[in-house]
């Protein structure tokens, strides 16, 4: 029996997330509040970092890419009734596979090896992906405990290819050769430099145009294609997917195949873009704030660019808050994002009950009036 | 002899390896025998050691310590519970926050008290768990075989190694023979059937989390006061996960559970051991494989390879009665 | 909480006896749905008392307000004589109250005793209390001979079996009132004569049965007294004996014309589905539908008759591409569509077989989605609504918007959440969906649970036209009424087998009734004849 009343979509998908977020912001103005500071400062110094001059604005939508590409991840998964906690995995395997690429078919011109890159991270992220896909779809393993065991079996390959292979002969850091110099993404001041435009220099790259690409192309297949269809279906009510003659267990595949290679995409921003080598531990997590943009976003690739954003600006105003406020470090970051994912996520019904009871008492106060 | 030494060294250092383990996978499974999925192991410890070490370090006494990282995760357990069970959010998302959010809060409150980089001061002796000597261990060193067994690997633990040992045959007694852990079982299982019995899910619920929050305070207290010297900013490393994989490996059973532990910590202590080793006939083992081994023996179990993880039927839903 | 085993209940033998239950003026909503109309409601000691009506009548709402897992928006609740404030289960309990429900509340993993005592346990650690109820149980299960081992793990009983532990725990808690929701919709007629016994016992021992239940056999059988709701109201109270079936059928619909369908003899043409020796086994590896052999003719409707869970739903499936038949062929048109060697509810659709699937909540639709999206649930490849890789939900809607019309769907609008329509406007689509396919076979299970009056004749006609206009239909349902009036020809299945056919005309309730024990066919005959 549905009891519950269906709210108007602008309630639903407007005010209640931004309740939602503005209670994680409120319990962070607190925090600083407790450490000493002033939040006031802070959400300036913030804003400030994050979009104050030409430089912090490139940084954030460098960081913003990264979090579309995995927000878009945890997204796609999450359509189909799964929680890929992984993306932090597949994004390091990812990585792995650019690197591959980008070493060994040095050969090959620019917008080839762009298609091959794209390629190989998608494959390489996806293979991560496929093993946690498969135990769910036909041995009914839980996919959250194998994606975070997944994250960890990762860690550990990818440190021991760097250290016993593809670390230089003769270096001691445990990280790759860089990738020669024509191969790496342009970054988007040097683009603009070609046509004359003059812009602050910043690690934003050509990946960040791909990424808003890819959301327009999640947006199509979650909801104008026939699989988008039966991923939702199968994420909604498995027997009805049973029913209809879509094999679960395919689409769980097919969304987790498609969930880490968007994951992995990251690393064309950070290994193809940014750093040019892998490093170890180069997702630093990034895997995990996918979790809040997609939650943030409702999962919708409007939401999750937004939501990118968002924690771009976090991301880069928060490098600008410890170099300004010393008691206060980077890790307020964290801690925001710790309380999004609490309160949009975890929390997210916790406003309903109230928001529709003053829906009701408002919306009949007004047929009244209409009456009268 | 020698080798003989060798393996009351490693068992030694597995006893230690696995003390943490223990008490946080007997934490796990106090919630997810409930019913509540609890993935925030790693985040509660991450607090738990923080306020350990902070309180340790301002009041000078282990005791203390213990009490506080014991408040905080207890305090950690009623949020998750609040979102889980009052609210109904979904469990893995409340876990993957609790852990986001200690990560991050440990490390800045850590700067913002201590400023030493995320780092708590140093604790002296008097602040910590120091090792207890059996009566009598000195004296039996040198007898052979026994001597060492009793010395070296019983004797000379801090208090908590003890305590999470014995706390595995006390869940058992309290999960299987008393009225506690009836209801507690069966809450995970049909809480239907506990609601019609007339007993309140959601305060066995929450009574079962905060089992959960008592023995993860304790572990997250041993690696910062018992044995570590302070806390150190993501100290956990993964340990809430790798406690969450043996509760999973032990079945949701406390002494299975147990074995696991001690299996995954005895692999971490031969790791440390065999790092650049040569083993005949086998060559060097790297030592990210068996770093890597826990988790792979985890998803082979998951995988219904070896034997049948059965989780609690009602594991991860929230309770709605139903009309 | 009340930890007391045996509450005493001062029975009251000096002058008028309190009746056991006494509501007054019982008021719920649930948002829009008005579940209980200020029901009033006497129920004498030591009797048993009926309570029918059709499914969303408002009983199981009613009860659970008894029993405190739901509160009334108004109303009191007397028990004893006693006004009592029901705020949980506890309460309940502690005044005497104990319910079978529907869906039985067992811990499976846990042994029969272990399910007993849970709530009252008799102390912190379990050891005392056990051996004390251990006693208790065996005299409880002397005094009502309830023959049941205590140290059985209840997940490896037979569904009567557990009922029986239900029973057992109530009881045991001292329960004076036992409330039971439809007890026999999962139970073999044996096994419901046996509750009928036992629930005879507990009445002369002095205890108070409700019995709840939209089957009128069992009223007329087993009930002293008889009360019936009809949407959400309390519309008469009987003594047994002075009633019939007939007027309480009136008294739950609330109209005299009952499943009486309007139905030319049917002109039955060439086989369309051919079933031979077809064996279904569930996941746990349990044979449920144990060599059924039979034939569907295009222009003849087929029922399967059945108590619920013998196997009728497993066959539907299996022929329905979504179990994997374990053994024997199936035939669509003469050829060989044997489900799970490579074919599959896909191209079972494709070859023109719809199936309106028993529970569509679980199966039928997806309430999340909006109703064009429902309403191409199994058709999504259909190249109609393809538009180069998309999907082309213009057409979708334009489709939509005319199976809405065809079939008088409310509101008629194809872009509200499919959550949003009522039971019979979503069941509704779901076989507008299907039967505008025009497929050649027609697997339809339950076509009318929990769907209004109004939706049920319709959906009846349509099922009809579908047959007069030369397609084949296999129905399945456990409402014996329905199978009668709409099918050509019946199958009678028990415990997996097909056991007797009978002619739809011909058909005897009782002789039906007898076959859906497992009675052979001439043997129920002879019976029901005498």
């Amino acid at each position: 029996m549905t009891t519950s009343l269906q709210l108007p979509r602008w309630i639903d998908a407007g005010v209640l997330p931004i309740l939602n977020l503005a209670m994680a912001f409120l319990i962070s103005g607190l925090v600083v509040l407790a450490i000493g500071e002033s939040p006031l400062e802070v959400v300036e110094i913030l804003i400030y970092g994050a979009f104050g001059y030409d430089e912090a604005i490139g940084y954030t939508l460098y960081y913003t890419t990264n979090f579309i590409f995995t927000g878009l991840a945890f997204a796609v998964a999450f359509h189909c009734g799964l929680f890929n906690i992984g993306a932090e995995g597949q994004a390091y395997f990812g990585g792995l596979g650019v690197i591959l690429a980008a070493l060994y078919l040095d050969f090959l011109p620019f917008p080839i090896m762009l298609i091959v890159a794209i390629m190989a991270s998608a494959a390489f992220g996806a293979a991560w992906a496929y093993i946690p896909a498969y135990l769910q779809a036909r041995r009914g393993s839980h996919i959250v405990i194998t994606t975070i065991m997944f994250n960890f079996i990762a860690s550990s390959l990818i440190v021991y290819v760097l250290v016993n292979i593809l670390r230089p002969t003769g270096s001691m850091t445990p990280e790759s050769e860089t990738i020669a110099e024509h191969l790496r993404l342009p970054f988007i001041h040097d683009i603009a430099a070609s046509f004359g435009i003059d812009m602050a220099s910043s690690p934003l790259n050509l990946s960040f145009v791909y990424a808003i690409i890819c959301c327009v192309l999640v947006w199509l297949f979650i909801w104008h294609t026939r699989w988008g269809y039966a991923i939702r279906t199968v994420g909604a009510n498995a027997h009805a997917a049973t029913y209809a003659g879509i094999d679960p267990g395919r689409y769980v595949i097919m969304a987790m195949l498609i969930s880490g290679a968007l994951a992995a995409f990251m690393a064309l921003n950070e290994v193809m873009g940014v750093q040019h080598r892998l490093l170890i531990d180069f997702t630093a997590g990034y895997g995990f704030v996918g979790i809040a943009v997609g939650l943030m976003g409702r999962n919708h690739p409007v939401g999750i660019f937004l939501a990118a954003l968002l924690f771009g600006m976090l991301y880069q105003g928060g490098a600008e808050l410890s170099f300004e406020i010393p008691t206060i470090s980077n890790d307020m970051v964290v801690v925001i994002q710790g309380l999004v994912i609490l309160f949009t996520g975890a929390m997210e019904h916790m406003f309903r009950p109230r928001v529709t009871q003053i829906y009701i008492a408002w919306r009949s106060r007004k047929m009244a009036q209409e009456a009268a | 002899m020698e080798t003989f030494n060798l393996v009351i060294l490693i068992l030694d250092a597995t006893l230690r390896t696995s003390t943490p383990l223990v008490l946080a996978a007997l934490a796990g499974m106090f919630s997810e025998r409930s019913g509540t999925i609890n993935l925030a192991l790693e985040g509660m410890m991450l607090g738990g050691a923080f306020a350990a070490a902070s309180v340790a370090y301002y009041l000078g006494n282990p005791w203390f310590g213990l009490l506080a990282a014991i408040a905080a995760t207890i305090l950690l357990s009623l949020l998750h519970g609040f979102a889980c069970i009052t609210h109904k959010g979904n469990q893995v998302v409340s876990g993957m926050a609790i852990n986001i959010l200690m990560s991050g809060l440990t490390a800045l409150v850590g700067i913002a008290l201590f400023a030493q980089g995320g780092k708590t001061p140093a604790l002296d002796r008097g602040s910590r768990f120091q090792p207890i000597t059996f009566p009598g261990a000195e004296a039996m060193a040198d007898v052979p075989v026994i001597g060492p067994i009793y010395s070296e690997l019983l004797s000379g633990h801090n208090i908590l190694v003890y305590i999470a040992f014995v706390a595995v045959p006390f869940s058992w007694w309290v999960m299987y023979r008393t009225r506690f852990g009836l209801r507690l079982r069966a809450v995970g299982e049909n809480p239907g059937a506990v609601d019609t019995a007339g007993i309140s899910v959601v305060l066995m619920r929450y009574r079962a989390v905060i089992c959960s929050g008592i023995l993860v305070g304790m572990s997250g207290a041993y690696l910062s006061i018992a044995q570590g010297a302070s806390f150190l900013q993501d100290m956990t490393a993964g340990k809430g996960y790798i406690a969450l994989a043996a509760m999973v490996f032990g079945k949701w059973r406390p002494f299975p559970t147990m074995f696991a532990c001690l299996l995954f910590g005895f692999l971490d202590a031969v790791a440390t051991r065999l790092q650049g080793v040569n083993l005949p006939g086998i060559g060097e083992v790297p030592v990210q494989a068996i770093q890597a081994l826990p988790y792979i023996l985890t998803v082979i179990l998951l995988a219904g390879f070896i034997g049948k993880a059965v989780a609690p039927k009602s594991l991860g839903r929230p309770y709605v009665k139903e009309r | 909480m009340s930890e007391s085993i045996h509450t005493a209940h001062g029975t009251g033998k000096t002058g008028t006896v309190p009746p056991a239950i006494e509501l007054r003026g019982i008021d719920k909503r649930f948002g829009a749905v008005h579940a209980n109309k200020s029901i009033d409601l006497r129920i004498e000691k030591g009797t048993i008392h009926g309570i029918v009506g059709e499914n969303g009548a408002g009983k199981s709402t009613l009860m659970s307000i008894l029993y405190g897992f739901y509160q009334a928006d108004a109303g009191t609740i007397h028990v004893d004589g006693k006004l009592c404030n029901i705020r949980g289960s506890e309460d309940a309990i502690a005044v005497g109250i104990g319910m079978v429900h529907q869906h039985f509340m067992l811990v499976e993993p846990f042994s029969v005793l272990e399910n007993v005592i849970l709530g009252v346990e008799g102390g912190a650690v379990l050891r005392d209390g056990v051996d004390r109820a251990r006693h208790e149980l065996k005299r409880l299960e002397q005094e009502y001979s309830l023959n049941i081992d205590p140290d059985a793990i209840v997940g490896d009983l037979s569904v009567g079996l557990q009922q029986r532990v239900e029973i057992l725990k109530a009881l045991y808690r001292g329960a004076e009132i036992l409330i039971l929701d439809e007890p026999t919709g999962v139970l073999t007629p044996q096994e419901a004569d046996h509750l009928f016994r036992i629930l005879r016992t507990l009445k002369e021992q002095g205890k108070t049965v409700v019995l709840i239940t939209h089957k009128l056999r069992e009223i007329m059988a087993a009930t002293d007294t008889v009360s019936v709701m009809r949407q959400g109201a309390m519309v008469a109270d009987r003594k047994t004996v002075e009633t019939s079936p007939e007027e309480l059928s009136e008294l739950m619909v609330g109209r005299k014309v009952l499943l009486h369908i309007e139905k030319g003899p049917a002109k039955p043409a060439d086989v369309v589905l051919a079933v031979e020796n077809l064996c279904v086994d569930n996941a746990q590896g349990v044979r449920r539908v144990k060599n059924a052999s039979f034939l569907v003719h295009a222009g003849e409707i087929v029922g399967i008759a059945g108590v619920s869970g013998n196997g009728q739903s497993e066959l539907l499936e299996a022929l329905a591409g979504i179990r994997v038949v374990s053994e024997g062929q199936v035939f669509l048109n003469g050829q060989d569509v044997t489900p799970g060697h490579g074919v599959d509810a896909a191209q079972l659709r494709k070859r023109g077989v719809a199936h309106v699937p028993e529970d569509r909540h679980r199966m039928g639709m997806v309430t999340a989605f909006t109703a064009k999206e429902a309403a191409i649930l199994g058709y999504d490849d259909d190249p109609a609504y393809q538009r180069n890789l998309l999907l082309d939900w213009e057409a979708i809607r334009t489709t939509t918007q005319h199976l809405m019309d065809e079939f008088d769907v409310r509101p008629a609008d194809p872009d509200l959440k499919a959550a949003n329509f009522s039971g019979g406007n979503q069941q509704k689509l779901v076989l507008a969906r299907e039967i505008m396919r025009d497929p050649a076979l027609l697997l339809v299970g339950q076509p009318t649970r929990g769907v209004d009056i109004g939706a049920i004749e319709f959906i009846h006609k349509r099922l009809v036209a579908m047959r007069d206009a030369g397609k084949a239909v296999l129905l399945v349902s456990v409402e014996l009424d329905e199978i009668m009036s709409l099918s050509d020809r019946i199958l009678v299945m028990c415990d997996g087998v097909i056991v007797g056919e009978v002619a739809g005309g011909m058909a005897n309730e009782r002789a039906l009734g007898l076959m859906m024990a497992g009675v052979a066919p001439e043997q129920a005959h002879a019976e029901a004849g005498q």
